[in-house]
């Protein structure tokens, strides 16, 4: 099998034993994403030179016999993710020449834990959006099916494992943006617990919903990658202090007699017929591995989708107030310095965000507040709370991650509504701040990746991954690669 | 639910965009499609739950008032549009 595909628990492995340097399996990267990138699209900026370095680096530590935890391994970074000296451009114009002056908190772990960073990975402009069709630069094709979507909004680090281009990658996910990708992509991919990982560096789009994750090829890499990223943090006080576990070591753990939870309300209108039988069919496998099925029911799910697009934008209209033209990023000329700030951001700005910028307005400008976004704070709680009393019953609440699986570039674009409606499997997950994990369980007609979601409640990321492992064991797809 | 062509220009205004005559009319139109959807919310009663703002309940989360290293202006300036003499420059405010 070509390296590039090897886990990255595999490389790390090749690595320590020495039996590839972290530099030829960095130029294999870097090869690779000349020869194939601009088919997919994945990368915003490519950092060959810094990468050579760390990989040089890492080399030498490596020959000294140091065994830290991911000493050469070769990754790609969301580009809204903030690295010291690497322009951060969050695929929007207005930060187009930003280069940040730290690195985000992941970042720095990252660092210390050994990684080479191959570059920066599209998104929707400000990881709004479901298809990474809204990066001001260009769109990023599945590698799966060229003419369609990888998903999004973390769609370039997504695309980037599939089509090994990396060994594994982060992305953020706010409404889905990290598990919807991987599912079109045909990757797993892990919303921790909200509070789990440091936010602090990651441009913010909705601070209450935010959160940090990987994308890997195998559920143990996503173990490996989150055991690094993952603990409290200072610079960031939403950060959660429970301490970190060892995900990997717990990824064998006996799970038989454990009750898994299947929502009625997910299986309804809208959902493609292969969709629903692939996460059928995952059900009986669970069955197999000794796990108990339940029906359980999540009422308010249907109000999930109305409540996160007042939230989410709300929170993004006050978070990007400060994109005025000032401190850094783009600036337009005007006639004073209110017309200064009009023109820097309707010229900077995207059609998506500014969309969202003006529902956010509207929603909490005078009068507007009680009625839509305290409203959909309250219908928020009752979200959540249908989850705990579905935890009373069960230990894991499965179901689809989307609706269907990729659809082409440009077939939603003129519809902001029916693009918002691709999350609504995801969406629930960041309300209630919970874990959401998305591994491939089957591929459609077409031979499109088809995902699992496995959630579970708050901290529960030992038990999920350990699923998860056990899923993807059995079912076997991750030996299956697309051909580009 | 519907919103007006002066709702949405007050809006915008409130946000410090602008738009084109093209773009004000397909905004009115979006934005009351996405708010009568939303809309929907109103088919439950919330009056009795209290909203919640944080999925997690953390408070008081401190930690120790250590001075460390910080950043120099010129670093802070350093993606600033425009900059004088160690200061950000903006358009005049005072006529």
């Amino acid at each position: 099998m070509s390296i590039h595909w090897e886990s990255l628990v595999k490389l790390r492995d090749l690595l320590r034993r020495g039996e590839v340097s972290s530099e030829e399996l960095t130029r294999h990267f870097l090869n690779r994403i000349t020869e194939l990138d601009p088919k997919v699209k994945a990368y915003i900026t490519i950092t060959e030179e810094e990468a050579l370095s760390q990989a040089r680096e890492a080399d030498q530590a490596l020959k000294a016999g140091e065994e830290k935890p991911l000493l050469g391994v070769p990754l790609a970074i969301k580009d809204n993710i903030c690295t010291k000296g690497i322009r951060t451009t969050c695929a929007s114009k207005i930060l187009e020449n930003f280069v940040p002056i730290y690195d985000a908190t992941v970042i720095e772990r990252l660092r210390a834990a050994g990684a080479v960073i191959l570059g920066k990975t599209n998104l929707d402009e400000f990881a709004m959006g479901s298809s990474t069709e809204n990066s001001a630069f260009f769109p990023t094709h599945n590698p799966w099916d060229l003419s369609r979507v990888p998903g999004g909004s973390s769609g370039g680090s997504a695309a980037a494992v599939a089509a090994g281009l990396c060994a594994g990658s982060l992305g953020s996910d706010t409404g889905g943006s990290i598990r919807q990708p991987a599912s079109f992509c045909g990757v797993v991919g892990l919303k921790p617990t909200y509070g789990r990982v440091s936010r602090y560096g990651l441009v913010a789009f909705a601070s209450s919903l935010d959160q940090i994750g990987p994308l890997t090829r195998t559920v143990a890499d996503t173990a490996l990658l989150l055991k690094v990223i993952a603990g409290p943090d200072p610079k960031d006080s939403t950060c959660a202090p429970q301490e970190v576990q060892d995900y990997e070591k717990a990824l064998e753990q006996d799970l038989k007699g454990l009750k898994v939870g299947v929502p009625k309300e997910y299986f309804g209108e809208g959902l493609a017929e292969e969709v629903k039988e692939a996460v059928e069919k995952a059900l009986e496998v669970m069955k197999g591995l000794g796990l108990e099925v339940k029906e359980v029911s999540l009422p308010h799910s249907p109000y999930a989708i109305a409540a996160y697009y007042i939230i989410a934008p709300a929170e993004a209209s006050s978070n990007l107030a400060r994109y005025d033209g000032v401190k850094y990023g783009f600036r337009a000329e005007g006639k004073d310095l209110i017309d200064m700030y009009k023109k820097t951001r309707s010229q900077g700005f995207g059609p998506e965000v500014k969309r969202r910028i003006m529902i956010g307005t509207y929603a909490l400008s005078a009068g507007y507040y009680d009625a839509y976004y305290k409203k959909a704070s309250q219908v928020r709680t009752l979200i959540a709370q249908d989850f705990a009393k579905a935890f009373e019953q069960v230990d894991f609440v499965i179901g689809p991650v989307a609706p269907s699986p990729a659809f082409k570039i440009g077939e939603r674009t003129d519809d902001p509504l029916k693009m918002y409606l691709s999350d609504i499997y995801t969406i629930s997950v960041n309300l209630a701040g919970i874990v959401g994990l998305s591994l491939p369980c089957a591929f459609s007609e077409e031979g499109l990746p088809i995902g699992l979601q496995i959630m579970g409640p708050h901290f529960s990321e030992e038990r999920v991954l350990a699923l998860g492992h056990q899923f993807e064991k059995e079912v076997g797809l991750t030996d299956r690669h697309p051909e580009l | 639910m519907s919103i007006s062509r002066e709702e949405v220009l007050h809006v915008a205004h409130l946000a410090r965009l602008e738009f084109s005559e093209e773009e004000v009319e397909l905004f009115t139109t979006q934005l009351a499609d996405i708010l009568n959807y939303v809309a929907k919310l109103n088919e439950l009663d919330t009056s009795q739950i209290e909203p919640t703002y944080h999925a997690l309940q953390l408070s008081n989360v401190f930690r120790d008032d250590e001075v460390k290293p910080s950043y120099t202006v010129e670093e802070v300036l350093s993606n600033a549009p425009e900059k004088e003499n160690g200061f950000f420059v903006v358009p005049k405010v005072i006529k």
